[in-house]
């Protein structure tokens, strides 16, 4: 079955407050970005939770591919020294 | 429960021998309480099944809209109106969310539609009784959203990454729809005149059953479910969710000085349960295979809503399209 005539997805963002940045809150389908954005703002701020919305079209979206998660990801766990714990400071010398 | 029977394989537990490594890696991450997520690996059966699931539970959003949407136009007062509005738009919502959830295992919204309106998938049971009285808007929000509160908190924790988190956004939202419907109960069963309390037992009288039938049958044996729990994609037996729907909803139908219609209702010391009766299984078997008294009803109200909406679909593409020529000549 085609369906070529479905509405493309999007991926809609949400900043929730002031200050804070867009989040990823879901998807929907909608014809073009400006209904994507006024449905987003039905199907994710009934209840105050947004002050902006960015949607971008799901095809549009690279992702890392799950197998490539041991190359990628893997290095940065044996580096401890990127953390300030690694570090012992006398306690003489106060916070730091 | 919104998804009553979902099959999964029909052959119980699959046994580690039978595994694939890849299956047993599947498995073991399950096990460990990580979330699989849409392009992860997972087997054909765990994607099918989840489609089931997952579909069948937004087709109940969809379709539960109709017997509460009878009622906008007739409610008492113009907050009664809002506030059920306010619940409806909801119900439109979450459906949404889990469209979309069930879409990330690679089944189009499109598909998911046809499946429904050729009724090759199912949506539930509950929704094909009508709503005869402004006092079904109180029952089915205390006892409809109340079971169904019962079977979605526990899925918040369900493997599948994008299904349980429209869970958590789902059963932040429907506490308030039990609560509206509990509140319309007190107004008619509490502060009412004599005749909305009649209304508002005879709502319940109607009701219950059907609302224990939301959990489905006894699945203690079923193949099916004993598979759907190995994957973490159902939490609970069908048994343990009516149970414990049962021990809470007893106090309230108490409180609001209305009669469980269940002469074997009695509380029993040693378990801590409540003892009850099974609904009637036969009329469940009816109603989810076609035969209820709205089935054709909601089907055909669907497929007129969808038909009807052709055009605006198509328009709006037509025009999307449109316009991005015009913008790409322009560049």
């Amino acid at each position: 079955m085609t369906h070529e005539n479905e509405w493309p997805l999007w991926e809609v963002f949400i900043r929730g407050q002031h200050g804070m940045s867009h989040r990823h809150v879901g998807s929907l389908h909608a014809a073009d970005a400006e209904h994507a954005i006024r449905n987003a703002r039905d199907v994710y701020t009934r209840r105050n939770e947004g002050v902006s919305i960015w949607v971008v079209e799901a095809k549009e979206i690279t992702a890392s591919n799950p197998s490539d998660k041991g190359p990628l990801f893997d290095p940065a766990r044996d580096k401890v020294y990127r953390h300030p714990t690694f570090y012992d400071i006398p306690k003489e010398v106060g916070k730091m | 429960m919104y998804a009553q029977m979902v099959k999964s394989t029909g052959k119980g537990v699959q046994s580690r021998d039978d595994m694939s490594p890849e299956d047993k890696a599947f498995q073991d991450r399950i096990d460990r309480g990580e979330k699989i997520e849409p392009k992860d690996y997972m087997p054909e059966a765990y994607r099918k099944t989840l489609i089931r699931q997952i579909g069948q539970h937004a087709h109940s959003e969809i379709v539960g809209q109709l017997p509460e949407g009878n009622w906008i136009t007739r409610a008492p007062t113009l907050e009664r109106k809002a506030n059920l509005l306010a619940k409806v738009q909801d119900e439109a919502g979450h459906g949404l969310y889990l469209y979309c959830a069930a879409e990330t295992l690679g089944v189009s919204r499109d598909e998911l539609v046809e499946m429904l309106h050729s009724e090759r998938m199912k949506y539930s049971s509950i929704f094909n009784y009508p709503t005869l009285t402004w006092a079904d808007m109180g029952a089915v929000g205390w006892l409809v959203d109340g079971a169904a509160i019962m079977n979605q908190v526990p899925l918040q924790r369900t493997s599948y990454g994008p299904y349980a988190r429209a869970m958590v956004r789902i059963c932040k939202e429907e506490s308030f729809h039990q609560r509206q419907g509990y509140h319309i109960m007190i107004k008619m069963a509490k502060e009412g005149t004599a005749d909305q309390k009649r209304m508002a037992q005879d709502a319940l009288n109607r009701f219950w059953y059907p609302a224990l039938m939301m959990f489905g049958p006894s699945d203690k044996d079923s193949v099916h479910s004993a598979q759907s729990m190995a994957w973490k994609i159902k939490i609970n037996t069908n048994d343990e969710l009516r149970q414990k729907f049962v021990d809470e909803t007893v106090p309230q139908a108490e409180f609001l000085g209305l009669t469980i219609p269940d002469e074997n209702l009695r509380w029993n010391d040693e378990t801590g349960h409540y003892e009850f009766s099974e609904p009637d299984w036969s009329e469940f078997f009816e109603v989810i295979s076609g035969n209820g008294p709205c089935n054709a009803e909601r089907l055909s109200t669907r497929r007129k809503a969808w038909d009807d909406g052709a055009w605006v679909r198509e328009a709006m593409l037509a025009h999307a399209r449109k316009s991005q020529k015009r913008s790409q000549a322009a560049e």
